[in-house]
C-alpha cells in the first residue's frame, strides 16, 4: 500500500463512522453557522448598514459573511481535534488497534486531518450556498473560499491534534477552547476589520492563523485582495500545517509506539 | 479454512513451506531489551518461536511480557538486542512484519463505533484487502468465533467474551503468519475463558503460529507447546509445560493448611522430612512429593493435625514458585 492508499483507508474507517452519526454534527456544522449568518449578517447588520452605510466599502452582510465561514471551520476543526485524538489515544484506543496493521502513525495523523478537511469542504459548500442565497456573497471567485476554508480548518486540526496526543486527560481542552478559540473567533477580523483594534493590538492578529483565513475567504467572496495579500495568508497557513504535522507526527509515535 | 486463502499483496506461504524450505524459527530474540527511561522493562532475553507452534510468555504482572510482545508487533521501538521476525527486522519492515501478524491486544481496541461486522471489514482494509474477499472472509470468521447472529451490533452491548472473540476474529482477518495474544482470557469468567482457549485450539490444529503472554498458569499449561517463564525482566527458564513441571518440581504436591500459626511453626520440621522439599506461603505449606499419598499417611502417622490437606499434581505455578520464590498471582 502506498502512503496515500493508507491515509485513504483511515478516512474510509472516519466517514463510516459519519454515516451512522452525522445527524449528530448537523447542527454544530451545518445549521450554527447559518443562524450566525442570520442573526449577525441580516440582523445586526441591518442595524451597521444604517448608521455607517458599509465596512471597507461592502455591506456588513458580505463582510461578515466569510469571517463567519472562517470562523465555523476553525470551530469544527477544534473540536474534532481534540476530544476524538484523546479517544483514539486513550479513551477508545482506536489508534492502537490501527497500528497493529501495516499502518504507520503517519497514515493515521494523516488520515485524521484529511478527514476533517472532507469534512470542511462539505460544511463550507452548504454554507456558502446559502449565504449565496442570501446575498452574502459577490463574486465569482466565491468557490475558492471552499479551499481557504480547508486550509484554515488544517492549520488548526494539524496543531491542535498534535497537542491533543501528548495530553493524559482532556482537562486542558476546555480552558482552550474558552481561552484560544474564542477570542480568536470574536478578534481575528471576523466581526469587524482588524484596523478598530486598538492601534497595538492590531499586529497580533497576524499571528492568528483564523486572521489569515478570514482574510482568504474574505478574497474569495468579495473578489478583493491583492495577490501578494493572498500568497502570504496561504504561505502562513501552509507553514503551520507543516509544522504542526511535523510534531504531530513525533507526538503521536511518542504516544502510541513509544 | 482460511489458511488456503491467498493473502493478496503478499506471496501465500503456507506454513509447511516456510518449515521446508527455510527451516528456521519463524521469531528469534537475542539480548533482546526494553527500557522506559530508567525504568528497564526487558532486561535481556533469547527466544525462538518455530512455525506452527504455540509459544508462550508466563510470568506475572510487570514481568516484561507485554513489552516483549509490542516489540515482536513491531510497534514499540527496542532499545537493544536483536530481533526477527518472519525473516524481517522491525526496525527497517515494521509494516511489512504487521502485514503478516494478526494481533490479539490485553485491552480490546475494538471500534466501539461500529459495528461488529464493520470492525472486521475497516480493519481487512487496514491490511489492503479488497472488498470482495472481505465479505466471504469476515462471514466464515464470524461463524468460526459464533457471532453470526451479532453481525449488525454494536461493540458496547457485547459481553466481554463475545468482544475477545471478535479482538480474535479480527486479529484473523489478514490471515496471519502468526497470532500474538497478550493475556487472551484475562477478566473473563470460566466459561467465557472455555469458549476462547476452544477457538485458540482449533487454530492451532490449523498450524497457526501462536504467541500469547498470560499470568495464568492453567492457561499456559492448556494452550502452550512451550513456554518461557519471565520475571523482572528476564527469561528464568524455558521448555515445554510438562518437562518444566518434571525439572523444578515433584510428580505431586500436598497443600496443608493449619489451624494457628503455632501449629503451623511447630510442624514444619517434621514436615520437612516428609517430601523432597517445602515451600511456605502465606497460609499454605506445600510438601513437594512423588507419592502425595504416602506423604499424607506418614503424616498422619506422626500425627500432625493440619486443618486441611489436598494433594494435587504439581502445575507451572509450583515451577514459578520454585523458580522465583514468588507465587505468579502475587
Amino acid at each position: 500500500m502506498t502512503a496515500l492508499t493508507m491515509v485513504g483507508r483511515v478516512v474510509e474507517r472516519q466517514s463510516r463512522v459519519y454515516r451512522r452519526v452525522w445527524r449528530g454534527s448537523v447542527f454544530s456544522a451545518f445549521l450554527a453557522p447559518l443562524m450566525f449568518l442570520a442573526a449577525i449578517g441580516l440582523g445586526l447588520g441591518g442595524l451597521v448598514d444604517k448608521s455607517s452605510g458599509e465596512v471597507d466599502g461592502l455591506s456588513y452582510l458580505v463582510f461578515v459573511t466569510p469571517g463567519l465561514l472562517a470562523a465555523s471551520v476553525m470551530q469544527t476543526a477544534t473540536g474534532e481535534s481534540l476530544w476524538p485524538i484523546m479517544a483514539g489515544t486513550k479513551w477508545l484506543r482506536t489508534f492502537h488497534g490501527m497500528l497493529a496493521t501495516p499502518l504507520g502513525v503517519a497514515a493515521i495523523f494523516g488520515g485524521h486531518v484529511t478527514w476533517v478537511a472532507i469534512r470542511i469542504i462539505l460544511s463550507s459548500s452548504v454554507f456558502l450556498a446559502v449565504a449565496a442565497l442570501l446575498g452574502g456573497v459577490v463574486s465569482a471567485w466565491a468557490p475558492l473560499a471552499i479551499p481557504a476554508a480547508v486550509l484554515t480548518a488544517v492549520a488548526f486540526a494539524a496543531p491542535l491534534s498534535a497537542y491533543a496526543a501528548t495530553q493524559d486527560t482532556d482537562l486542558t481542552f476546555g480552558p482552550i477552547m474558552r481561552l484560544v478559540v474564542q477570542p480568536l473567533f470574536l478578534f481575528s477580523g471576523t466581526f469587524f476589520p482588524v484596523e478598530q483594534l486598538p492601534s497595538w493590538l492590531q499586529p497580533l492578529a497576524a499571528l492568528s492563523p483564523l486572521w489569515h483565513g478570514v482574510e482568504l475567504c474574505r478574497a474569495a467572496t468579495t473578489g478583493q485582495g491583492s495577490a501578494p495579500a493572498i500568497l502570504v495568508h496561504v504561505l502562513v497557513l501552509l507553514a503551520v500545517i507543516a509544522a504542526g504535522s511535523a510534531v504531530g507526527v513525533r507526538t503521536f509515535k511518542r504516544r502510541l509506539a513509544p | 479454512m482460511w489458511k488456503t486463502w491467498p493473502a493478496p499483496g503478499v506471496a501465500p506461504v503456507a506454513l509447511s513451506d516456510v518449515s521446508e524450505s527455510r527451516p528456521g524459527p519463524v521469531i528469534t530474540g537475542s539480548d533482546l531489551t526494553k527500557s522506559f527511561g530508567a525504568h528497564q522493562a526487558v532486561r535481556g532475553i533469547d527466544f525462538e518461536v518455530e512455525a506452527g507452534e504455540s509459544f508462550g510468555f508466563l510470568g506475572p504482572n510487570g514481568a516484561g511480557k507485554t513489552s516483549t510482545m509490542r516489540m515482536i508487533g513491531c510497534v514499540s521501538p527496542l532499545s537493544g538486542g536483536e530481533l526477527r521476525v518472519l525473516g524481517m527486522d522491525p526496525r527497517v519492515d515494521g509494516a511489512k512484519i504487521r502485514a503478516r501478524l494478526g494481533v490479539v491486544p490485553q485491552e480490546d481496541t475494538l471500534d466501539t463505533e461500529l459495528t461488529v461486522w464493520d470492525n472486521l471489514v475497516i480493519y481487512g482494509r487496514y491490511f489492503g484487502l479488497p472488498r470482495s474477499l472481505l465479505r466471504s472472509r469476515c462471514q466464515e470468521l464470524l461463524e468460526f468465533v459464533q457471532l453470526a447472529d451479532r453481525r449488525d451490533s454494536l461493540v458496547d452491548p457485547l459481553s466481554g467474551g463475545m468482544r475477545r472473540r471478535l479482538s480474535i476474529a479480527r486479529g484473523l482477518v489478514n490471515d496471519p503468519d502468526v497470532l500474538l495474544l497478550d493475556e487472551p482470557t484475562t477478566g473473563l469468567d470460566p466459561q467465557a475463558r472455555h469458549l476462547v482457549w476452544e477457538r485458540l485450539y482449533q487454530l492451532q490444529n490449523r498450524g497457526v503460529t501462536q504467541v500469547l503472554t498470560t499470568h495464568y498458569m492453567e492457561e499456559a499449561e492448556q494452550l502452550c507447546d512451550r513456554l518461557v517463564i519471565m520475571d523482572e525482566g528476564r527469561i528464568v527458564d524455558e521448555g515445554a509445560p510438562a518437562e518444566l513441571i518434571a525439572k523444578h518440581s515433584t510428580r505431586e504436591v500436598v497443600e496443608l493448611r493449619f489451624p494457628s500459626e503455632a501449629d503451623r511453626r511447630s510442624a514444619l520440621p517434621r514436615l520437612e522430612a516428609l517430601g523432597e522439599r517445602i515451600e511456605v506461603l502465606a497460609e499454605r505449606v506445600l510438601v513437594y512429593s512423588s507419592d502425595g499419598e504416602a506423604a499424607v499417611s506418614w503424616m498422619h502417622g506422626d500425627g500432625l493435625e493440619p486443618s486441611s490437606v489436598l494433594v494435587r499434581r504439581s502445575t507451572l505455578e509450583d515451577v514459578f514458585l520454585h523458580l522465583t520464590g514468588r507465587s505468579l498471582n502475587e
